[in-house]
């Protein structure tokens, strides 16, 4: 539990102390401190939940709840467990963690979303997947999985379709290994498991009436005289401007949308759970298919949170960490680039902006796979450094027939990258973008989201930063070689679609600049080592650990928790920045025409690998 | 004065549409040539940047990884032919996120006691999601990442489980598309024979390691011998070779000298450092694992006529000659893609 970022409250003992101890005075018998082994913060009695959240947030001023997720200590006391990890914004600083208990059968926590309306995808999400029903919450229904699924899976007592055992590596791979096709011993049509008392044939979702006809009949009175009908429109699930399978339920009023309700979880695969199978070591090739855009900065996330449990015996290497920003600050370029590129694709733009924004992504991609192996899937961080150096230059081989071969020095690569051709292309999309009056006209004041409500409504990144939050995890919770660096914490304060663009520019001129110091810092550590120990089976103390970086789509968070003989996690959490950004979309598209739906979405920037996991 | 932005905003487009316009016309004639593609796909190329696919192919870096292949010594090696490296110590399968490795451990079969070579492997290719741990915490560097990416074929429930046959190749190949990483091993091996062998070559009193691959004639070229093999179901199609065998000597010294995979070049015994007739005389071979040099070159494609190798030259690399062997890898008359027979991995399933 060494580490600050996964055990705030106990880095800083002046501050976090205070806060427990002010609690426990105004609360008396409502809180205990966990003392579990490598455990930290504290436990509410789930009577007391809503009223000390209040004074969290409103008295101490831990007003932005980052992460809000379940555990289920089945077999180590028998209870589910909600843990929330809440920050003070922008300040910053170390954070609170605090939790609340309840029993596995008939498992009742009373809702947060009062406190937080941030609260409100994470609650369904624990009460999809863990099953924990929360009192209060007004839209309690399953978010990622249908009302036709089995159970609870994440619980400790699921089994998934194909389950041959509890933890990896499984015992018929080695070393009488004969293969044998998981389809082949759970046939098609045997796979599936309904709840009881849960009829196929008589299902009916519970917005069926979306289907039936639109809703045709109903009458308003927009106009004393004129009526209209509110009309519902579905935009996707397939639907080019959703940036995958994501379905927006939309209400209107003429063109104008009255209410907006995201459903997500086409893409749900139960990434959690895969990883709760898994071995430590095993999760971060997995981390890369989170948010596929930004492998390497999700890597730097799972990395930063098992090294919090590892503690003192990993210690990153300098030259590791110099790799690491330099992986990260690349991949939010190219994030950005993305993101712009496809802000225009919604607006109408077809490829031409978007196509020159990712010609520069290509060369830092060439970087990526010439260093890592792979342009996407990069799989680069270990715990305590970076799988290996960057190779000494660019250079393919030909071995395919018409394959055509590069050779490029690689430090001249990177140097010429950073000061020439990325800061041609910044410039080059800023003169093509920012004073087009078509961008201006369909970007301005549209997908209002004003900073008090970016805050309630735990949005990160962009999202936040655009709506004059100047709340960035590398400064609030500094890691990695971050505090060394000079950069400034980019902000715009108008909260519309045109300033998480313009933000996004400017934070690629941000990376740009650390990148030019990171230069100099990998000129110097040529040739020092990257990785220390690298185990095949890590093995990590009981403990928890919160590790979170600033991804370029948000915060993007891994709690994790090690117990029984700490060989696999027993918890691992993705706090994903694209699927907690979605909670305010409803908010910011009322009162908006229905194509601004897709350009506001567009602005949020979200990935669908990672919303539903 | 409103629409300035958006004139200004075309005006990139236009000049977009011009750099690719003029980048037409520098290039007419030459425009599928290695050195207009080598200049597109740099950081200072203007214009467009696509590759036809598939009649030119960006090839891959050496670090690249697909689907893993297991490392054999090479069929013509004198004392252990095609001998498997691996010793089924089990650690890729324990270590395989997604658990696509089968290994049955091999037995002896007089004692019944387990042998370090595997009896039969698997992989399901459909499953294998090429994170690189199995080579990477490979003990042994028997298992290492393919970059052969064309694998698609028909049938994905029969042909995409790849056994132990179709699996390995030999580690010339593995020299071959990988150099500066195969040398980076074998120096931390302490030379060219597998960790077991050079145990087992310091017991019986020799040299822990021979000093490469020992053979005369020009090295099979690894690759089209895997296509040429008729058991191999999911062949790579269109595979042209990479091995070691030499261009032209038009090039002088440094292209000559760049011939073989380099790790023959730090053996460790002495034996095969001659330097050819004619070349830069290099300094003396490293009798220890030396250091490597920057930049290794990368071996030149097949010539139309494979001319026995002069023993390579370990010629310190000079910066111009790193790119000039990369200019001469793709020939102005390299063979046009018409005259190779395109081998389809699996013809589709035929009506009956």
């Amino acid at each position: 539990m060494a580490d600050m970022t996964a055990n705030p409250a106990t880095t800083r003992p002046d501050d976090p102390e205070n806060v427990i101890a002010a609690l426990q005075g105004r609360f008396p018998g409502a809180i205990k401190i966990d003392d579990r082994k490598g455990f930290g913060g504290i436990i509410i009695e789930p009577d007391h939940l809503v009223e000390v959240a209040t004074a969290i947030r409103d008295d101490l001023g831990y007003n932005y709840l980052s992460s809000a997720t379940a555990v289920d200590y089945l077999g180590l006391g028998d209870h589910l467990e909600m843990v929330y990890h809440a920050f003070r914004a922008p300040q910053g600083g170390p954070g609170l963690v605090f939790k609340a208990q309840t029993g596995r059968e008939n498992a009742s926590l009373p809702s947060l979303i009062r406190v937080w309306p941030g609260a409100d995808f994470q609650e369904r999400e624990a009460y999809d997947l863990y099953g924990i029903h929360f009192a209060g919450h007004p839209n309690l229904k399953r978010i990622l999985l249908w009302e036709g699924f089995n159970g609870y899976p994440m619980r400790k007592d699921w089994h998934e379709a194909y389950y041959e055992e509890d933890y990896k590596p499984f015992d018929s791979r080695w070393p009488g290994g004969q293969i044998t096709r998981s389809e082949e011993f759970n046939p098609f049509g045997h796979n599936v498991r309904y709840p009881a008392n849960f009829d196929l044939g008589r299902f009916k979702p519970a917005d069926q009436h979306l289907y039936d006809g639109q809703n045709l009949g109903v009458d308003i009175e927009a106009e004393p005289g004129i009526k209209t009908d509110r009309l519902t429109v579905n935009l996707g699930p397939h639907h080019p401007s959703t940036h995958g399978v994501f379905r927006m339920i939309v209400q209107l009023d003429g063109e104008t949308i009255v209410d907006l309700e995201p459903v997500m979880g086409y893409l749900h695969r139960n990434h959690e759970q895969i990883g709760e199978r898994n071995t430590w070591n095993m999760n971060m090739p997995f981390t890369d298919r989170l948010d596929y855009i930004n492998s390497m900065s999700n890597n730097f996330g799972y990395a930063l949170a098992v090294e919090g449990l590892l503690g003192k015996g990993t210690p990153v290497p300098y030259r590791a960490e110099v790799l690491r920003v330099l992986m990260a600050e690349l991949t939010r370029i190219v994030n950005h680039m993305w993101a712009v590129g496809f802000l225009l694709n919604d607006l109408g733009a077809f490829y031409t902006p978007m196509l020159y924004a990712i010609e520069a992504r290509e060369h830092i991609l060439d970087l990526f796979e010439a260093t890592a192996g792979s342009r996407m899937m990069c799989n680069y961080m270990r715990f305590g450094g970076v799988a290996r150096d960057l190779p000494e230059s660019i250079r393919s081989v030909v071995q395919l027939v018409n394959d055509k071969v590069r050779d490029e020095n690689t430090m001249a690569y990177i140097t010429e990258l950073v000061n020439e051709t990325l800061p041609r292309t910044i410039d080059e999309l800023d003169g093509l973008l920012t004073n087009s009056e078509i961008i201006k006209g369909r970007t301005q004041g549209i997908g209002l989201l004003p900073p008090d409500m970016a805050i309630a409504y735990s949005a990160a990144g962009p999202v936040l930063r655009g709506s004059g939050v100047p709340y960035d995890v590398r400064r609030a919770q500094p890691y990695g070689i971050y505090p060394e660096l000079e950069f400034d914490v980019a902000v715009r304060y108008n909260g519309d679609i045109y300033d998480r663009y313009l933000l996004r520019l400017d934070e690629m001129r941000q990376s740009l600049r650390i990148l030019k110091q990171i230069v100099p810092r990998l000129e110097q550590t040529m040739g020092q080592p990257v990785l220390g120990k690298n185990p095949y089976a890590t093995k990590a103390p009981l403990g928890e650990s919160y590790g979170h970086v600033e991804n370029p789509k948000g915060e993007l968070g891994f709690y994790v928790v090690s117990q029984g003989d700490g060989k696999n996690p027993w918890r691992y959490h993705v706090r994903a920045p694209s699927f907690i950004n979605l909670t305010p979309l409803g908010e910011m598209c009322k009162g908006h025409k229905i194509a601004d739906v897709v350009a506001i979405l567009g602005s949020i920037d979200i990935v669908l690998g990672e919303t539903d996991r | 004065m409103y629409g300035v932005g958006i004139v200004k905003g075309l005006g990139i487009t236009l000049r977009h549409f011009f750099d690719t316009l003029i980048d037409d016309f520098k290039w007419f004639g030459k425009r599928n040539g290695l050195e207009a593609f080598q200049t597109k796909q740099g950081l200072k190329g203007k214009g467009m940047f696509t590759v036809q696919y598939p009649e030119e192919k960006i090839a891959v870096p050496e670090r690249f990884r697909f689907i893993p292949f297991l490392v054999t010594y090479n069929e013509d090696d004198p004392e252990y032919p095609g001998k498997d490296w691996c010793t089924s110590c089990g650690i890729c399968a324990k270590v395989c996120p997604p658990q696509c490795i089968w290994i049955v451990r091999g037995t002896d079969a007089t004692t019944g006691r387990p042998k370090p070579e595997p009896e039969q492997f698997f992989i399901d290719i459909d499953i294998c999601m090429n994170c690189g741990y199995c080579a990477e915490y490979c003990p042994f560097d028997a298992i290492r990442m393919d970059h052969d990416y064309e694998l698609a074929s028909y049938d994905r429930t029969t042909k995409h489980i790849y056994d132990k046959e179709k699996l390995s190749k030999p580690i010339s190949y593995w020299q071959a598309i990988a150099p500066t990483t195969a040398a980076e091993e074998q120096v931390a091996r302490g030379g060219y024979d597998h960790t077991d062998v050079q145990k087992t070559r310091k017991k019986a009193g020799l040299p822990a390691s021979r000093p490469g691959p020992i053979s005369e004639k020009p090295e099979v070229v690894p690759v089209t011998a895997a296509v040429a093999a008729p058991t191999a179901v999911a062949e790579p199609a269109q595979v042209v070779a990479t091995a070691p065998a030499q261009t032209a000597p038009t090039a002088g010294a440094a292209t000559t000298a760049e011939g073989k995979p380099i790790v023959r070049r730090r053996g460790a015994a002495g034996a095969v450092a001659k330097p050819a007739e004619g070349s830069v005389t290099p300094p003396p071979a490293a009798t220890t694992p030396a250091p490597l040099p920057p930049t290794p070159l990368p071996p030149a494609p097949v010539a139309a006529q494979p001319v026995v190798a002069p023993t390579p030259v370990p010629a310190p690399v000079q910066p111009a000659a790193s790119v000039a062997p990369a200019e001469s890898a793709i020939p102005a008359d390299a063979p046009k893609p018409a005259t190779v027979v395109r081998r389809r991995n699996n013809p589709p399933p035929k009506k009956d």
